[in-house]
C-alpha cells in the first residue's frame, strides 16, 4: 500500500517537473520540439483558454498572504486516441504553446513515448533553462561587493 | 455631475483618426515593435504592469505604444483589458527566499550570508547624459560586454529572517491558512482596511503618490526611522493548485522587487523591545516604489503598534482612497466632459446673486443720498 502511494507520488512529482519545464520554455522552443515529434491523434477536452491567476505574496516574506496582482495564464487539456489526458498551464497568452504543451504532457504519460519525450523534449528544454539561469547568476556574481566600514577617527 | 450630450460624433471620429496619425508620428521613422518596448523600456513596462495590476510584458508594451508612452493611460488600458478575462484562481504565495536573485543589497549589514550583489542599477552612475546612446542607432549594433564570475551556491536568506533568529525583529503576522484574504478586484475598498487589503492597494498604487508619502514620513510627517534592511530583485516561480489535476503546478517565473524596511522599536511590559517592519513587493524592477510601499505600509500600521496619528501618511483612508491613479485620473479628467447643465445652473445662481448685490447696494446708496439730503 505504502509502496503504491510512493510510486504514485513520485510519478506525480516527475509530471510536475515535466509540466514546469514546458511552462517555463519559450513558445518557439516548444514549437520546435513539437514539430520534430510525430503528431498523435488527439481530442481537445478544453480548448486553449487565456485567463487570470491572482498572485499572492506574504507579509514580510513569511507572514500571512495578500494579493499582489494578476498574471495572464493560458491552459489547455487534450486526450490522446490512446486515452492519456494531457494538461498545460503556463504564464502568458500563447494558445499554440498551451496546446502543444498539453499534447507533449499526454505523450509523456504514455509508456511507449515517455522516454522519447524525456530525452528529446524535456531534457534539452530543462538544460537550456539551467544554462540561462546559470548565466544570470554568473553575471550577477561579478557585481558582488565588499563594503569596508571606515571607522571614524581611526587613522 | 455631467449630463449626456448628443452630437459631435463626426468630430470625435475625426479626432480619433488624428490621434492615430499623431501617435504613429513621422512614418519615415520606423514604428516601435513591442519587443523593443519590452526589452529597452523595461522600467516603463514594469510600472504599467504594477499599476495596471497585471503581469504580462507584451500587453504592457502594447499599452505603452497605444498610449503614446502615457504610463497612467497604459495602466488604465491594462485594467480595462483584465476585465475581459476569466479568473482561474489564486496562486500559492510566492517564496522570495527562493528567488533567482539579480540584485540584493542591505543598508544595515555589510556582511551577510550570500553577500551583496549590485546587479543592474543606476545607483552608482553619474547622472550625465550618454551621447553614445544617441549615436547608437546610426552606428549599428554595439556590444555591451559584461564580466562574469562563478556563482557560489550559498543561499540568500532574507535579512529580516537573520534578525528574527536573534529575536530582535518582530515576527511576520501569521494567520491560519484558511483565513480569507481580501481582494480589491472582488469587493471594493472599505474601512478600516486590514493589512492584506492595504498591501494590495499599495502594490498597485501610483509610484509618485507613494514616493511623496514615503518622503513626507522622512521629513517628519509621521516619522518611522527606516533602514533599508534588504532590497532584492529577481525571478520567482508562480505556483498554482490545479483542481482538476489535484496537485500544484508551476506556471512560470515573474520578476519582482521586494523591500524590507526595518524601523524603530515596539515593546511593552509583556514583550521585549524589537525592531518593527514595513514590507514592499512589486512586479518588475521598481525599487523606488518597493521602498516607498514598505515605508507607507509601516506608517499605516499605527493602530496595531499603538502610535498616534499625526500625519497624512498614517491616515489609512486618506492614503488608500487616493493611491489608485486610475481612479484619480478618472475623477480629475472627467472635469473635461460636458458640464453644461451644471454650469448653466451655477451661471443662473451667480447672476441672481449679483443682481441682489447690486440691488442692495443701490438701495444703500439711495438711502445714503436721502440721508445726506435730509441733513
Amino acid at each position: 500500500m505504502t509502496d503504491y502511494s510512493q510510486t504514485a507520488n513520485s510519478a506525480q512529482v516527475a509530471r510536475q517537473k515535466t509540466m514546469a519545464v514546458l511552462a517555463a520554455a519559450p513558445a518557439e522552443a516548444v514549437a520546435e520540439k513539437f514539430g520534430a515529434l510525430p503528431t498523435p491523434a488527439y481530442d481537445l477536452v478544453r480548448k486553449p483558454e487565456t485567463g487570470l491567476v491572482m498572485v499572492r505574496g506574504r507579509m514580510g516574506g513569511t507572514g500571512s498572504p495578500f494579493n499582489l496582482g494578476e498574471v495572464t495564464v493560458t491552459r489547455c487539456v487534450v486526450r490522446l486516441e490512446t486515452g492519456e489526458t494531457g494538461n498545460a498551464y503556463s504564464l502568458g497568452r500563447d494558445k499554440q504553446k498551451a496546446l502543444q504543451s498539453a499534447v507533449i504532457d499526454a505523450l509523456w504519460q504514455r509508456d511507449e513515448t515517455r522516454a522519447r519525450i524525456e530525452t528529446e523534449v524535456i531534457a534539452p528544454l530543462a538544460a537550456a533553462q539551467e544554462q540561462s539561469d546559470a548565466a544570470v547568476k554568473d553575471e550577477t556574481e561579478a557585481t558582488k561587493v565588499n563594503f569596508f566600514t571606515m571607522v571614524r577617527g581611526d587613522n | 455631475m455631467y449630463v449626456a450630450v448628443k452630437g459631435g460624433e463626426k468630430a470625435i471620429r475625426n479626432a480619433h483618426k488624428l490621434l492615430a496619425k499623431r501617435r504613429r508620428g513621422d512614418t519615415s521613422v520606423p514604428a516601435l515593435t513591442l519587443d523593443q518596448i519590452a526589452q529597452q523600456l523595461a522600467h516603463s513596462v514594469a510600472r504599467v504592469m504594477g499599476e495596471g495590476s497585471l503581469y504580462d510584458e507584451t500587453l504592457a508594451a502594447l499599452a505603452i505604444k497605444q498610449a503614446r508612452g502615457d504610463l497612467i493611460e497604459a495602466a488604465f488600458l491594462i485594467r480595462a483589458y483584465r476585465t475581459t478575462l476569466p479568473r482561474f484562481g489564486y496562486s500559492q504565495p510566492i517564496d522570495t527566499a527562493k528567488m533567482l536573485v539579480e540584485r540584493r543589497i542591505s543598508a544595515t549589514y555589510k556582511d551577510l550570508p550570500g553577500g551583496q550583489v549590485l546587479g543592474p542599477t543606476f545607483d552608482y552612475s553619474h547622472r550625465l547624459l550618454d551621447f553614445a546612446l544617441a549615436a547608437e542607432a546610426e552606428n549599428g549594433e554595439v556590444d555591451y560586454p559584461v564580466e562574469t564570475a562563478p556563482a557560489d551556491t550559498e543561499t540568500m536568506p532574507r535579512v529580516t529572517d537573520l534578525l528574527g533568529d536573534e529575536g530582535l525583529m518582530e515576527p511576520d503576522p501569521v494567520t491560519p491558512e484558511d483565513t480569507p484574504v481580501g481582494d480589491l478586484t472582488r469587493e471594493p475598498l472599505s474601512f478600516p482596511a486590514d493589512r492584506d487589503l492595504r498591501l494590495q492597494n499599495l502594490a498597485r498604487g501610483d509610484e509618485g503618490f507613494l514616493l511623496a508619502l514615503a518622503y513626507s514620513t522622512q521629513r517628519g510627517y509621521g516619522r518611522t526611522h527606516p533602514f533599508a534592511g534588504e532590497i532584492r530583485y529577481g525571478e520567482v516561480e508562480v505556483e498554482f493548485f490545479a483542481e482538476e489535476l489535484g496537485f500544484e503546478i508551476t506556471l512560470g517565473k515573474i520578476k519582482v522587487t521586494e523591500c524590507q524596511m526595518i524601523n524603530q522599536f515596539k515593546g511593552s511590559a509583556k514583550a521585549a523591545p524589537t525592531f518593527t517592519r514595513g514590507y514592499g513587493l512589486v512586479f518588475g524592477q521598481v525599487e523606488r516604489k518597493a521602498m516607498s510601499m514598505a515605508m507607507v505600509d509601516r506608517s499605516l500600521r499605527i493602530h496595531e503598534l499603538g502610535e498616534e496619528q499625526v500625519a497624512p501618511a498614517q491616515d489609512t483612508e486618506f492614503v488608500l482612497s487616493h493611491s489608485d491613479n486610475i481612479q484619480a485620473t478618472g475623477f480629475v479628467e472627467h472635469l473635461k466632459l460636458p458640464h453644461y447643465v451644471d454650469f448653466q445652473a451655477e451661471l443662473d445662481l451667480v447672476r441672481r446673486m449679483r443682481a441682489e448685490w447690486f440691488e442692495k447696494r443701490q438701495q444703500e446708496e439711495s438711502g445714503e443720498i436721502a440721508q445726506e439730503a435730509a441733513e
